[in-house]
């Protein structure tokens, strides 16, 4: 009898463990994530200056935002820079993964170089960039002092190109991690469709096109869904960077939102723009989750 | 047994920790004074207090203009544990004050006579709603040019005192090969040269009709395009690399002869004392031509936060000392700056600084001394920053002149 009970109590134990170790984070990320978006989606409505405060003042912060041509520069830019930032990268990343998946020599230290500079963080890449494409101690110099007077690449000091400086440290920073995942993907495609394919007399560039590209579906859309975030919330490299300039040239929305937030003590603002920098993101991730839970049914 | 001596143990640090924070006779002091020349013109109050047996926690968060300060204080204030004493700019106090989170200074104020000896353009700052909240420390003005006097010799060129004069000098040193105006391209800095060169063009009723009252007539007039026209003539005598470069590294410019001129607030000098340099033999000082009367300013103060409903007497014997002629003058000499009240000696101070004390003496009596638009003086922070994207996308060449006047007044009202 008391035998019985034991073990009665260890299954309800064993039923109960994981809801109990797991309440807190549940609680803690309920209030701390959850309820700050509501709270900071509440902000963006209210005349909240210095400090939070509650004067219900409806869509006006909205209209303000889209009045401000400081905005539509941080939108062009986002634009700009999130094409190109996840184009180059997926296309990159997608050419060094099937050259590494060529069973070449080395093929585990390459792997590391290429994807180092993922283990730093953005404000190493945007400070070392920062040096390197400065003309007058970077790249520029070096090339004229060496005798090439004529070598200009003056680009992280010119508003019209000081946007591309800022896609070509993403893209090296992230270019490494996005082969990795394309290299994994790569690794999972079964051989024995391809030993066929081979058989069939398949040439390896149609071997690629037709077969295993399409395969690799999956590592795609984990790469635009990492990227395209990746790419709204980019701050700190622009503020190592450029600083958002020359001028404004640089900005971004997570730039415009701490600067309106904490800086110019227009917080109104700033939460309406996060809000809309969150709507963007739910945009993108609402249709994958979507499509990724139907999938797993 | 175990986790009750944990739970004992943890009560018993939670006391020690809140006994060592009420206890109440040290001053928690925030600013963003960390350089070397700063923190030593701090160290001057530091002691002056210590012997007073007021002891002195110093929580100094570093960062130029003081937003990560202010960012540090937002979450202190917030989380209901504001410290004594923070150091703060132009219209972050009255905020502040108006957030109801500063103390009332009035007794000590009353006490030493505040308010004959501090220029009423600074008491706008520290007095809110007829109460004294901060405590001014210095008072730089920041329309100020310094010049290279070996370069300027070698090309036979003269302190400039008109727009005409001064354009004709940028000419010749730019004939000579030498960088006429070394500049640094952030917002901040474009928007102080922007601050010397509106008023030289609207004069001091303009610059207060434009800045200060935020009049649309006046901020998208053609005074203001030709003021902007001005800042294209100044671009065109900045060297190519100018963008995202620090103050201090433009000043270094004219300490090495590299640049002729530079256009900044008064913080210069301190650069150029530290490099060996003396004023009137090795650099010139000088007003920002057609300013010479005028003196565009900012302080910086030390708000005192209300800890329990009074002043303390820590905070008091803080605020007194803050405002003690001896420590007016020992700091100053050594900031650069000049004594926030007008009745302190200037035996201590050389010349730029003699100057720079005769001027604001004269401009406060003369009505002639505005607050600085671009250093947070003439509004808040939401219309300074709106002027400083107007500002730094005409320097960039974002806009022409006439789009930047326009784009002026739709900034400024969007921010007010």
């Amino acid at each position: 009898m008391a035998l019985h009970a034991n073990a009665d109590f260890k299954t309800r134990l064993q039923m109960w463990l994981p809801k109990l170790v797991l309440s807190p984070t549940v609680a803690l990320m309920l209030v701390f994530v959850y309820g700050f978006i509501i709270f900071s989606v509440y902000l963006s409505f209210t005349d909240s200056r210095l400090l939070p405060s509650y004067g219900w003042v409806g869509f006006e912060n909205y209209s303000k935002l889209w009045r401000l041509s400081h905005w539509e520069t941080s939108i062009k830019n986002m634009g700009i820079f999130a094409f190109l930032y996840i184009g180059i990268c997926t296309v990159l990343g997608l050419g060094l993964a099937i050259f590494l998946d060529q069973k070449i020599r080395a093929e585990g230290m390459l792997r590391t170089i290429y994807l180092y500079p993922m283990a730093l963080s953005f404000i190493v890449t945007g400070t070392a960039w920062k040096w390197f494409l400065d003309p007058g101690i970077g790249l520029e110099n070096v090339m004229q002092s060496w005798g090439w007077t004529s070598f200009e690449f003056d680009w992280i000091k010119n508003s019209d190109f000081a946007i591309y400086t800022v896609v070509l440290a993403a893209v090296w920073q992230t270019s490494g991690f996005v082969m990795a995942m394309f290299l994994a993907g790569l690794r999972g495609i079964d051989n024995e469709i391809l030993k066929a394919a081979q058989m069939d007399g398949a040439s390896n560039w149609n071997l690629y096109r037709r077969i295993i590209i399409p395969q690799l579906r999956p590592a795609f859309l984990s790469a635009f869904v990492i990227l395209s975030h990746l790419a709204i919330k980019t701050f700190d490299l622009v503020i190592a960077l450029t600083g958002g300039g020359p001028g404004r040239a640089t900005e971004l929305p997570a730039t415009f939102m701490y600067s309106y937030t904490f800086t110019r003590n227009q917080m109104g603002i700033g939460a309406a723009s996060a809000t809309i920098m969150l709507m963007t993101i739910a945009a993108i991730m609402i249709p994958y989750l979507y499509a990724e839970l139907r999938e797993k049914k | 047994m175990r986790s009750f001596l944990n739970t004992k143990t943890a009560i018993a640090l939670a006391m020690a920790v809140s006994a060592t924070t009420a206890y109440a006779e040290d001053v928690e002091v925030l600013h963003w004074w960390t350089s070397g020349g700063e923190a030593a013109a701090l160290n001057v109050l530091k002691e002056d207090l210590n012997g007073q047996g007021i002891g002195w926690v110093d929580m100094p968060v570093a960062g130029g203009g003081g937003e990560q300060a202010m960012t540090v204080l937002r979450a202190r204030v917030t989380a209901g544990n504001a410290p004594t004493a923070v150091q703060g700019l132009g219209f972050d106090i009255i905020d502040w004050a108006k957030q109801g989170s500063l103390a009332n200074l009035n007794d000590v104020a009353e006490k030493e006579g505040w308010d004959a000896v501090v220029p009423a353009a600074l008491q706008q700052f520290a007095k809110v709603d007829g109460k004294w909240v901060a405590a001014p420390v210095n008072v730089h003005s920041t329309n100020w040019v310094w010049a290279n006097k070996a370069v300027l010799d070698a090309n036979g060129i003269a302190a400039p005192s008109t727009w005409e004069e001064f354009t004709a000098a940028l000419e010749t040193l730019k004939a000579a090969g030498i960088t006429p105006i070394a500049h640094g391209g952030q917002a901040w800095q474009d928007t102080t040269v922007f601050d010397a060169v509106a008023m030289s063009v609207l004069g001091i009723d303009g610059y207060r009709a434009a800045f200060i009252d935020l009049d649309e007539s006046v901020l998208g007039g053609d005074a203001m395009v030709e003021a902007f026209d001005r800042m294209t003539v100044i671009r065109a005598n900045v060297d190519d690399n100018f963008s995202g470069r620090d103050w201090n590294l433009a000043t270094a410019m004219v300490i090495n002869g590299e640049a002729g001129f530079q256009m900044m607030g008064d913080w210069a000098k301190g650069e150029f004392l530290n490099a060996g340099k003396v004023p009137g033999e090795d650099f010139l000082c000088f007003r920002f031509p057609g300013t010479q009367d005028q003196v565009t300013f900012n302080a910086d103060q030390f708000m005192m936060f209300d800890q329990s409903g009074n002043v303390s007497a820590e905070q008091a014997a803080l605020a007194s000392a803050i405002l003690s002629p001896s420590f007016q003058s020992a700091f100053n000499v050594v900031k650069g700056s000049v004594p926030a009240r007008t009745d302190v000696s200037d035996e201590a101070f050389d010349n730029c600084g003699k100057q720079g004390m005769a001027d604001l003496a004269a401009a406060a009596a003369s009505d002639n001394l505005v607050g600085s638009l671009a250093h947070g003086h003439a509004n808040p922070a939401s219309v300074k920053n709106a002027v400083f994207d107007v500002v730094t996308a005409h320097f960039n060449g974002e806009y022409d002149s006439a789009t930047a006047a326009a784009e002026l007044v739709d900034a400024v009202s969007i921010a007010k």
